[in-house]
């Protein structure tokens, strides 16, 4: 795909995403709220044979070959390396698709990378988060500096022709400085891509509870929006343009993967606590690994829900999702009289047909979506969903 | 305050008082009426009962703690709201005792039953002594001309001063503290020697069984199966069941469906005459038809009205509003259904920028605005948010013109404004003497003037403040009562109205005022009004897409400022696969909340920012 070439809207895609859900780590991060547990090493081979069980199961059914392919968790990396290319040779791709493995920089290695390599990954996302030890602490990481160089250096060494890292803003006792210095650290990996995430305070995480008893510090919303924007002025000067709101990419390394979420690409997920989007369908599987085991081990479904947005939810979330990338939204959807106003503050451009965020916008995405897309004339201006299936 | 005895009419002969149903009617000589003056927990209640079991009127197994208190706000608070009335009988007499409202705010109420007496039981705690509350009723009484026979309650406690606080009742209303009884209501003890008291130094009721019919009416509740039941005491001729009456303040005919005596079931008689204090019933559907103070009389020969009626007058005012503008029409409903109940408060309909759609709302005092405020909340479920409560003030324009301003964004303009009058009370507080000096510097602080200091006893001395009616409606009591460890009592009556150096603070959002906050207040008071109020909303107001400037301003000079910051991020960092449900989920209910929001101007405040800011206190 060009640089640039966003699908700006549904549209034919030659084959769906497929996302693999690995609900392993070797140690949970402070602020994680994922499906993924710490103790089910022993589950691992099962809940593989269970993977390969239920692309088989999505073939037989018409699945056509996969245009992107995203593993993710979890820790994907913790799986073997021999384990993770059954699941990746079990899923029917086209040639020119895009495969992302995600890795935790001290549980990948040169072996494990030359496997994936030669299983078809073309592109690797590595939890950075931060260059400076104690924002690593902060955070409840297991990883430092050194693996960090390392797990760069095979990822190139490897061939992999991509290859993103992602950088966490705004932790307890990161200063301005802290945060630069990992900005600077991180773009001297000459990354073809980088993620910046402000740092959630997630319910039920070790982080909400540090947080509500007062043994750290809340994120500071005007310090997040601080380091966004110092983030994307050297993220862009580095050469790596803003294409979503937490997202830069040199020209071509946008994740196609992730773009496909957000222009409503259909996606199929396979592996415990995975979401799907097919047939106008948002559906997720059961969060459990043993029970999506032993779903696919009697040859049940594993989807433990379904919801089927009504056309106005359906039509929130075309515009919010694209409101978020550098597409924009369609202009025609969008309510004139809060146009001006936003515009006015800085918030967003129109361009041709479309309205686009500024950089100062980007970080005001839910207020401006609000109020670009009122429902008047609605008696009950709920955003409807239909639940189809109660979560097993 | 004008009372029993400013009625007019002839001296009783006895023998004539009674032509009714059976011999053994008791002639005028044989009634005893009297009403009972305490502070709250001294123990009324307590004594009606016990009065009510010695009278046999009750029988015990079917006592009910607290007989005569029969609304549960009443039962609560500890305080009795709405009069009440029982007949009972004692060695060959037959007691009346009406039961008169215990607080500040309903002095004319007490003032009307008291009429219906002549006799007051002045009961006292034997270890607090009396309080301002109770003195101040009970100078009501002596103004009246009523016999007052003192008792000191709860002699049974360990902390019981009877020998100190009859002394302290001698000094201060000339009652010789021999003649004070002492009982304890719980026991029972002294009790039956208190009626005989009763008996021996109350006088009987005088009364014309022939003249023209004047019965008083000290009381009206509504009853929604039989409609208003009054409480009444016929003063001269005879109210005769299914007779033509007419309501002389009202101007209004109406059939007597239904009189009776409470003993204290309601208990239906043909007849109720001179001395006799009972019931009326004649198909009114609304009490402001059946006001206190009202004089019944025939129809056929109307008698003079009696003295001493009074419309009952608002002297604190609020808005109030749904906290759901939805509720808005059931609000009404219950305002409408509770005036049938209770004439005294007064509502309009007003518009709120900051509140939407409610009601600016009269009330007797501040006491009379909380119970109609919790009676609304509580009996018709609504949920309410109230301003600040503010007096009625009179203002002098310039081109002569007088305007009253019972809403203070309604206070004309500065430049058109000559002066400012507000409502001044005489506030009578009585204390342990060690306080003294904590009220005075509160007192001093709402611009208090003293006018009288006097030791009651060693320990305890009376305060005599005149004080501006707006600084007792903001929190005084609460004040008082946390300065002297709530020792001190307090009473206040009204002494007219005075010109003050007032202003009108308005608060402004973004350069809009904000109706809902505007208050009048002293100049020297107005820069601390506008800085805690700015500091106040600013903490409660949401951030903003732009930064949200709060200001307070006397007319267009800014006197404090604080600033809401522009909201910089609301942005969900991640939105992949199942995110994408979740942050539906999350606009939709941002979505559901701006529904909830006022908009002033650009501003979008959410209601409960507005609740808090007039519920918060510092």
């Amino acid at each position: 795909m060009d640089a640039g070439t966003v699908a700006p809207g549904p549209g034919p895609r030659p084959g769906p995403g497929v996302y693999v859900h690995v609900p392993f780590c070797a140690s949970r991060c402070d602020y994680c709220a994922f499906a993924t547990w710490t103790d089910r090493g022993h589950l691992m081979e099962a809940y593989v044979d269970a993977c390969v069980a239920d692309v088989r199961r999505r073939v037989a059914d018409g699945m056509v070959d996969a245009a992107t392919v995203y593993v993710g968790g979890g820790t994907p990396s913790l799986l073997p390396a021999p384990a993770l290319a059954r699941i990746l040779d079990a899923i029917p791709r086209r040639a020119d698709a895009e495969v992302t493995v995600e890795a935790n920089p001290d549980s990948v290695d040169a072996a494990k990378l030359q496997v994936y390599r030669d299983h078809g990954v073309t592109r690797v996302s590595l939890g950075v988060q931060s260059t400076r030890a104690h924002v690593l602490a902060a955070l409840g990481r297991t990883h430092d500096r050194a693996n960090v160089d390392r797990a760069v250096a095979a990822v190139v060494g490897a061939g992999i022709a991509s290859f993103n890292l992602d950088v966490i803003a705004g932790a307890d006792g990161e200063s301005d400085a802290d945060f630069d210095a990992t900005l600077t650290d991180v773009l001297g990996f000459a990354p073809p891509h980088v993620s910046v995430y402000g740092l959630m305070v997630e319910p039920g995480t070790a982080l909400e509870r540090r947080v509500a008893a007062g043994d750290c510090a809340p994120p500071d919303p005007d310090v997040q929006a601080d380091r966004h924007l110092r983030a994307d002025a050297r993220l862009t000067g580095a050469g790596l343009g803003w294409y979503e709101v937490s997202n830069w990419a040199r020209p071509g390394h946008e994740c196609r993967h992730n773009q496909g979420y957000w222009s409503g690409e259909e996606c199929v997920a396979i592996g415990a606590a995975a979401h799907g989007y097919t047939d106008g369908e948002r559906w997720w599987n059961t969060p459990r690994p043993e029970r999506y085991v032993a779903r696919i081990g009697a040859g049940r479904s594993p989807v433990a829900g379904r919801e089927r947005p009504d056309v106005a939810a359906a039509a929130l979330d075309r515009f919010a999702l694209a409101l978020r990338t550098r597409v924009g939204a369609p202009l025609a959807d969008a309510d004139p009289g809060a146009l001006g106003e936003l515009a006015a503050a800085g918030l967003l451009d129109v361009v041709g047909d479309r309205v686009v965020l500024r950089p100062a916008g980007r970080l005001l995405a839910s207020e401006v979506t609000r109020r670009l897309l009122p429902t008047p004339g609605r008696a009950d201006d709920r955003i409807g969903t239909r639940y189809i299936g109660v979560p097993g | 305050m004008a009372g029993a005895g400013t009625v007019p009419g002839p001296a009783g002969d006895g023998d004539a008082a009674r032509s009714g149903e059976n011999g053994g009617v008791p002639r005028i000589e044989q009634y005893r009426s009297f009403s009972i003056i305490a502070h709250i927990d001294h123990g009324k209640s307590t004594l009606a009962d016990r009065i009510l079991e010695l009278c046999g009127a009750v029988d015990p197994r079917d006592m009910r703690a607290q007989y005569l208190d029969s609304m549960d706000l009443e039962r609560e608070r500890g305080i009795t709201i709405k009069a009440q009335n029982v007949r009972l009988e004692w060695k060959d007499h037959v007691l009346q005792l009406i039961d008169t409202p215990g607080h500040v705010d309903f002095g004319y109420e007490v003032s009307r039953s008291l009429a219906a007496c002549e006799g007051a039981l002045l009961l006292v705690d034997a270890s607090q002594g009396i309080e301002a509350q109770t003195l101040a009723n009970c100078y009501a009484a002596l103004d009246a001309d009523l016999t007052i026979v003192a008792a000191l309650n709860k002699i049974d406690l360990p902390a019981a001063e009877p020998d100190r606080r009859a002394e302290e009742i001698e000094r201060i209303l000339g009652i010789p503290a021999a003649d004070v009884l002492r009982i304890s209501a719980k026991t029972g003890e002294g009790v039956p020697e208190l009626l005989d008291a009763l008996v021996a130094r109350v006088p009987p009721p005088t009364g014309d069984a022939d003249a023209q019919l004047q019965a008083l009416i000290f009381d009206s509740v509504y009853d929604p199966y039989r409609g208003v039941v009054s409480s009444v005491r016929i003063f001269n001729g005879n109210l005769d069941s299914g007779s033509r009456l007419f309501y002389l303040q009202a101007g209004r005919p109406h059939d007597a469906e239904e009189i009776g005596v409470r003993s204290p079931g309601m208990r239906p008689v043909p007849r109720l005459g001179p001395g006799e204090v009972g019931y009326l019933i004649s198909g009114i559907k609304d009490v402001g038809e059946a006001r206190v103070g009202e004089t019944v009389t025939n129809a056929a020969a109307r008698g003079e009205p009696l003295s001493g009626y009074r419309e009952p007058k608002p002297m604190v005012f609020c808005g109030l509003y749904p906290v759901d503008g939805d509720e808005y029409a059931e609000l009404r409903e219950s305002l409408e259904k509770l005036r049938l109940n209770d004439s005294s408060f007064t509502y309009e309909p007003e518009t709120s920028g900051a509140l939407g759609f409610g009601f600016r709302c009269g009330f007797l005092g501040l006491l009379h605005m909380e119970i109609t405020r919790e009676r609304l909340e509580r009996e018709y479920g609504l949920s309410l948010v109230a301003t600040s409560p503010n007096v009625e003030y009179r203002a002098h324009l310039v081109d002569g013109v007088m305007t009253t301003v019972d809403n203070p964004s309604s206070l004309p303009a500065p430049n058109v404004t000559e002066a400012i009058e507000e409502p001044y009370v005489t506030v009578t507080m009585l204390t342990p003497t060690e306080y003294v000096g904590a009220l005075m510097e509160l007192c001093q602080q709402r611009r208090g003037e003293m006018t009288k200091m006097e030791y009651l006893s060693e320990d305890r001395v009376e305060l005599v403040y005149s004080l501006p009616l707006a600084e007792i409606v903001m929190d005084f009591f609460d004040q008082m009562k946390s300065r002297t460890k709530g020792y001190a009592s307090l009473d206040y009556e009204p002494a007219g109205y005075r010109r003050s150096a007032l202003v009108k603070v308005d608060l402004l959002l973004n350069s809009t005022p904000v109706d809902a906050f505007s208050a009048i207040v002293h100049k020297d008071k107005a820069y601390d009004y506008g800085r805690r109020m700015t500091q106040k909303l600013r903490e409660l107001i949401p951030r903003q897409l732009f930064d949200v400037p709060i200001q307070a301003a006397i007319g267009g000079r800014i006197i404090a400022r604080e600033t809401v910051k522009a909201k910089r991020k609301d942005v969900i960092a991640k939105c992949y696969g199942g995110d994408i449900s979740r942050k539906r989920k999350l606009l939709d209910r941002q979505k559901e909340g701006k529904k909830r929001m006022k908009q002033i101007g650009r501003v979008e405040v959410p209601q409960e920012a507005f609740v808090a800011a007039l519920t918060l206190d510092d």
